[in-house]
């Protein structure tokens, strides 16, 4: 069945490159990201409707059957996942993206003769194949399903190297030979490569991993659009690929880190101290009504959340604590580190979800300066982001992060579960020095108890 | 197509996928990064196409699973990045309302 003209399709298959092209910019400003997300689907639908319409299609019930089943999971799971654990899921959809690629790839084998095709093929099957079992291994870690810390063994380098040599030399003989078995172990080496990959990353870098797998899979889509001849493909997946890298790039930036240094520094040795071990050092805890006190007779108070504040669900308690203190003439704002949460600009999409107004959230670069004036520093389930270790102790694996610095402010306010340290596992100085007091417990119920007292005070 | 007009096309889109994304606030990176994720979903083009040329049930199996996975990443990638900026938009509206009456608010 073909409906079009090969002159309309290609014509569509522009209409939906330039929606994307559009979505990627749209994306890029606050004011038309909305917009630009829709214009992005837009793009989406007709680039489905011309495939339908355009191509010699058998099983055409099975299809649409499968784009139903497919449909029919992801939807309500993306429209019902809790914010919190939204990075895992983006990390979910990148992963079986990159696993459809590297299938249509592995099918395409059968059709293909020309060797430049096969190598496209052979490069889709290995990136696919990373990018699936990468954010396979990234998931698992966001979703605390293993251990959030780096996973690094002896010979780690040694069996990567050896993993990575045999999917040389069997891409090398798919290409020659067009194999489909060694098509298939090519296949079983990128998923081991993707595990090894991503298996020594801890810690906070691994939102940057999962950015960056999100670029290998449109890398995968393009060389798969190289194996079909379509073009849609090709300029898709490269505006993913090369907008990924940016992006993973500005966000290692963010965290002072380079991405070369966040997925080799495991190997290296070395980078990975860290220990869940709980100092017996004193610290000064402190109740409710004395945090309602120190706030409610501050001229400045600056709130730094982080993402124990999220699962807890207490952004809307932190907003009201914040309006009540603001009513006593208090000048509050919030601090919002780059990777406070999961993932870069987490934390501003948790607390716009709790109405937080724009102007309070202040960057760290803006806000930084400002600790100085500050009465209270109020920290709320957040520990590595203001962990001055990231200056100090060039041992620590969150060494050369930019940190909030609210060692600075005359009073520091934790707010925390268990002394328990954070995501990337490092003890933190500031909870022992005498301007801090902590109090514990879930960040909600902390924050509840505190506004009540500051209502009464 | 030849391959010398996809060259030129692939080299095209990397700049432009260099430039579009040039200048993006930290703030915005999140769900950036979600929409360029389902973007890479128009894998279901390429898994629709090996579908539907697919004449052994074996292959039909697994272009199949390839539809249902690209699908997923794609359905689900746009849905989860309008949720993520449904929240930005929604917070530009409170701010404009605030004075607005409260009942029936969400």
């Amino acid at each position: 069945m073909s409906l079009l003209d090969p002159v309309w399709t290609s014509l569509l298959y522009l209409a939906a490159a330039v929606c994307f092209i559009l979505a990627l910019r749209g994306l890029s400003s606050p004011r038309t990201a909305r917009r630009g997300n829709l214009v992005g689907a837009l793009g989406a639908l007709i680039a489905v409707a011309t495939v339908f319409l355009s191509a010699r299609l058998e099983n055409i019930p099975w299809i649409v059957g499968a784009i139903a089943v497919g449909s029919a999971v992801a939807a309500p799971v993306a429209r019902r996942v809790k914010m919190t654990q939204m990075p895992q899921l983006v990390a979910l959809f990148n992963g079986v993206g990159g696993g459809a690629a590297a299938l249509v790839a592995l099918l395409e084998l059968a059709h293909s003769d020309d060797p430049w095709v096969r190598v496209a093929i052979v490069f889709t099957l290995l990136v696919g194949a990373v990018s699936f079992a990468g954010s396979g291994i990234t998931f698992a870690k966001l979703q605390e399903l293993m251990t959030t810390r780096p996973v690094v063994f002896p010979g780690l380098p040694v069996v990567m190297s050896v993993v990575l040599l045999a999917a040389v030399a069997a891409g090398v003989a798919v290409v020659v030979t067009g194999s489909l078995p060694l098509a298939v172990l090519l296949l079983l080496l990128g998923l081991a490569a993707g595990v090894l990959l991503v298996l020594p990353v801890g810690g906070a870098d691994v939102p940057i991993v999962i950015s960056l797998l999100n670029a290998f899979t449109g890398l995968a889509v393009a060389a798969s659009g190289l194996v079909l001849g379509n073009v849609l493909l090709v300029v898709a997946g490269t505006l993913v690929g090369a907008s990924g890298t940016i992006l993973t790039r500005a966000m290692a930036a963010a965290m002072g880190r380079s991405v070369a240094g966040i997925l080799f520094g495991a190997f290296r040795g070395g980078s990975t101290a860290g220990s869940t071990a709980v100092s017996e050092r004193p610290v000064r805890s402190s109740s409710a009504e004395d945090v309602a006190v120190l706030l409610g007779y501050a001229q400045r108070v600056i709130i730094v959340p982080g993402y124990g504040l999220a699962v807890a669900q207490g952004q809307h308690t932190a907003a009201e604590l914040a309006l009540a203190l603001e009513a006593r003439g208090i000048e509050v704002d919030f601090a919002i580190h780059p990777v406070a949460g999961r993932m870069p600009g987490h934390m501003n999409v948790l607390l716009a979800e709790a109405n937080v107004p724009y102007e309070s959230l202040k960057e760290m670069g803006e806000i930084n300066p400002e600790f100085k004036t500050t009465d209270v520093a109020l920290v709320v389930g957040a520990n590595d982001v203001v962990n001055p270790a990231a200056k100090t102790s060039s041992g620590s694996p969150i060494y050369g992060m930019p940190i909030l610095e609210v060692a600075e402010a005359r009073q520091v306010v934790f707010l925390k579960r268990s002394m328990r340290p954070g995501f990337a596992g490092i003890e933190n100085d500031l909870l022992y020095q005498p301007q801090t007091s902590l109090l514990f417990g879930d960040a909600k119920d902390s924050l509840a108890q505190v506004l009540g007292a500051v209502k009464a005070l | 197509m030849d391959g010398t007009a996809l060259l030129t096309i692939t080299v095209l889109a990397v700049f432009v996928g260099f430039e579009v994304v040039s200048k993006v606030s930290s703030t915005l990176h999140t769900p950036l990064m979600s929409g360029a994720n389902a973007i890479h979903g128009i894998i279901l083009v390429g898994a629709i196409i090996v579908a539907g040329q697919a004449a052994d049930p074996w292959v039909l199996a697994v272009a199949l699973l390839a539809v249902v996975l690209a699908t997923a990443n794609l359905v689900g990638g746009f849905v989860v990045t309008d949720r993520m900026l449904h929240m930005f938009h929604a917070k530009k509206d409170a701010a404009r309302t605030v004075t607005g009456p409260k009942a029936g608010s969400k």
